[in-house]
C-alpha cells in the first residue's frame, strides 16, 4: 500500500521566486550600499536570466547574504559585451579537473567547497588558518566586468564578485618584507582527476605569485562569485584569484594557501615551462609566446561566420591603471 | 547464386567502409548546425578534423602490417581510400584553421605559417600528401612504374612530421600523443622488422650460393 506523507513545508509556505527576487532589491536598498550608490561608482548588480536549464551555484547561506547586498563597482567596469554565463561556466582552463574545455564543467560538479579554509602566513603580523566565511564576511562584495585574455589568444568577458586582494591583505597586517604574494591552489587527487594523471608535466598543488605592488593594485581581485551568483566549482570556487591585466593562468583557482614572503615565488606554468611562461605574463601583443602570436585575441563566443577576432591590447586594455608599475622594466625580457 | 550473393556482401562491405569515415564530419557538420559546440566551435572543428586527419592516416600505415603480422588481407582493398580521407580530414582542417581561426586575415595567416613551427611541419606534411593523392589512381601507378613506390614511401616521413605538429602542440599532459607515438612506433618498427629479416635471408641466400 502506498502511503503519502504530507510534505514538511507547505507549499503556501514557500515564498514564490518574484517575491524573493523582490526582497532582494528592497534588502539591497536597506543596506549601507545607498551612500556608494549615491557617488555614482557603484550601481546595484542585476538581476541576470539564465537559460533554464542551467545550474546556478548559490553558495552557502552566508554567502548567498553576502552576495545579496554587493553591488556593482562602475568605475572599475568595462563596457564590453558579457560573454553570455553559458559560456562562462561550461569553457574553462581548470587542468585538475582535465585538460578538455569542458572537462572541468563534468568532472567538478561534486567538489566540496563548503566549509573551506584558506592558510595565511608568511609575512603577516596575523597568520593562521582561516574559515572562507571570516575572511569574507567583513568586506562589501562587489560585481566588477573585467576583461578575461587568455595566454591560448581567446578572451571573455565577466561579471565578476568579489573584493579587492588588498583590503583584504590589510586586514593581516603585511610586514615590510612582505615583497610577495605566493598563492596555492587545493591538493586532493581524490577530488581532483587532472591531479592523478600520470601524463602531465605540471606538479600540483598548483602555484603562482604576485608582486606585493600587483596584489595590492585595487584591480586585483578575489573572486567568490560570477553573474550575481557564487562561482562555480568548475571556475574555482569558491575563492580564486582575478588578475585582469595578466594572462588567465595567473588567476589561480580554489585557493587554500596565501603566503607573503620577500622572495619571489614559484609559478607553476614557468616551472614547467620558463622560456614559455614568465612570473609577470602580463597580456602584451608585442611579445609572441613561442608557439603562436599574442598580437590578437578571439573575443567567445565567436561563430564560424564571425571569428570576432580583436586586437589585443597592451596589459589587456588596463595599461592607463597598471602600466605605472612596471615602468623602466624591459617587458620583452621580464614577459 | 553464391557467387552473386558474396558479390553484393562485397558491395555492401564497401560501401559501409566508405560511409564509416564521414561520420566524424557528419557528427560536427551536425551540432555545428545545433550551435552544439561550445563557446569556440572553430577551434572544435580544428581539432576534430585534424585527430581524424591523423587517425586515418594511422589506419592507412596500419593495413601492410595487418596483412603481415595477422595474416589479414581485406583490407588492403581499402588502402587507398583511407589515405584518401586522410588527405581529405587534412585538407579540411586547414581550410578550417584558416576560415573559422584566421577569417582568411592574409597577413594573420603568414605570420602563424612563418613563426608557429608546429604549424610549419604541420603544413608541410599536408602539401607532402597531396602528390601521393594524385598520384593514387592505378594509372598513375602504371605510368610511375617502380617510382611510385619510391614516391609514397613519403608517407613515412609525413607521419614523423605529423608526430612533430602533434608532440609540438603538448601544453601539459602528453598521454594522447604518447599513444599515437607507440601506435607509429609499431606501425614503423614493424616494417622495419620484416625489411631486415628480408636483408638477412637474401644474405644468407647470397652466402650459400
Amino acid at each position: 500500500m502506498l502511503i503519502k506523507k504530507p510534505d514538511s513545508i507547505k507549499s503556501s509556505e514557500i515564498t514564490s521566486e518574484s517575491v524573493y527576487l523582490n526582497r532582494r532589491h528592497f534588502m539591497r536598498g536597506l543596506l549601507g550600499t545607498t551612500a556608494l550608490l549615491a557617488t555614482g561608482s557603484a550601481n546595484a548588480v542585476p538581476e541576470y536570466e539564465f537559460e533554464k536549464d542551467l545550474p546556478i551555484y548559490r553558495g552557502p547561506d552566508w554567502m548567498q547574504q553576502k552576495i545579496r547586498e554587493s553591488v556593482r563597482n562602475t568605475a572599475l567596469s568595462t563596457d564590453d559585451k558579457l560573454t553570455p554565463y553559458f559560456h562562462v561556466m561550461s569553457y574553462n582552463n581548470f587542468y585538475e579537473f582535465g585538460t578538455g574545455k569542458k572537462d572541468p564543467a563534468r568532472h567538478a560538479q561534486n567538489f566540496q567547497t563548503d566549509p573551506w579554509k584558506v592558510e595565511i602566513s608568511g609575512e603577516v603580523g596575523k597568520p593562521g588558518v582561516y574559515n572562507l566565511e571570516d575572511l569574507i564576511k567583513p568586506h562589501l562584495l562587489e560585481e566588477r566586468i573585467y576583461r578575461l585574455r587568455c595566454v591560448e589568444a581567446w578572451s571573455m568577458v565577466v561579471p565578476w564578485m568579489g573584493l579587492s586582494l588588498g583590503d583584504l591583505l590589510k586586514k593581516f597586517d603585511p610586514t615590510s618584507k612582505a615583497k610577495y604574494v605566493e598563492f596555492t591552489t587545493l591538493h586532493d587527487p581524490d577530488q581532483m582527476p587532472g591531479q592523478r594523471s600520470r601524463f602531465s608535466t605540471l606538479e600540483w598543488p598548483y602555484v603562482e605569485g604576485l608582486r606585493i605592488d600587483e596584489a595590492m593594485h585595487p584591480l586585483t581581485m578575489l573572486a567568490v562569485g560570477v553573474y550575481g551568483n557564487a562561482m562555480p566549482p568548475q571556475n574555482g570556487a569558491p575563492l580564486r584569484l582575478v588578475v585582469p591585466w595578466k594572462y588567465g593562468f595567473k588567476s589561480i583557482k580554489s585557493i587554500v594557501k596565501i603566503r607573503l614572503t620577500d622572495k619571489m615565488p614559484n609559478t607553476t606554468w614557468n616551472l614547467m615551462a620558463p622560456q614559455e611562461y614568465g612570473f609577470y605574463s602580463n597580456v602584451n601583443p608585442a611579445v609572441d609566446h613561442p608557439r603562436w602570436s599574442q598580437a590578437s585575441e578571439r573575443r567567445l563566443p565567436s561563430s564560424l561566420f564571425n571569428p570576432n577576432r580583436v586586437d589585443t591590447l597592451p596589459f589587456n586594455g588596463y595599461a592607463d591603471e597598471v602600466a605605472e608599475l612596471y615602468r623602466g622594466m624591459d617587458l620583452k625580457k621580464w614577459f | 547464386m553464391a557467387k552473386a550473393k558474396s558479390k553484393a556482401l562485397g558491395y555492401l562491405e564497401w560501401w559501409v567502409v566508405f560511409l564509416l569515415p564521414l561520420a566524424p564530419l557528419g557528427w560536427l557538420t551536425y551540432n555545428a548546425w545545433i550551435f552544439n559546440l561550445g563557446a569556440d566551435p572553430a577551434q572544435e572543428i580544428v581539432l576534430e578534423t585534424g585527430v581524424w586527419a591523423i587517425n586515418l592516416l594511422w589506419i592507412t600505415l596500419a593495413i601492410t602490417p595487418l596483412r603481415r603480422v595477422f595474416k589479414l588481407n581485406w583490407p588492403l582493398r581499402y588502402r587507398r581510400m583511407m589515405g584518401l580521407y586522410s588527405l581529405f580530414y587534412a585538407a579540411v582542417h586547414l581550410l578550417a584553421f584558416a576560415t573559422f581561426i584566421l577569417g582568411w586575415r592574409w597577413d594573420l595567416l603568414l605570420k602563424e605559417l612563418s613563426e608557429r613551427p608546429y604549424i610549419i611541419v604541420g603544413a608541410l606534411g599536408l602539401l607532402l600528401l597531396i602528390p601521393l593523392g594524385v598520384t593514387s589512381t592505378r594509372g598513375m601507378q602504371r605510368r610511375l612504374g617502380r617510382n611510385w613506390l619510391k614516391l609514397h614511401k613519403l608517407v613515412y616521413p609525413i607521419s614523423l612530421l605529423v608526430m612533430v605538429h602533434i608532440i609540438w602542440q603538448i601544453r601539459s599532459d602528453f598521454g594522447e600523443q604518447l599513444v599515437y607515438g607507440l601506435i607509429l612506433g609499431f606501425l614503423l618498427g614493424s616494417r622495419m622488422y620484416f625489411y631486415l629479416q628480408r636483408k638477412t635471408r637474401v644474405m644468407r641466400a647470397a652466402r650459400a650460393a
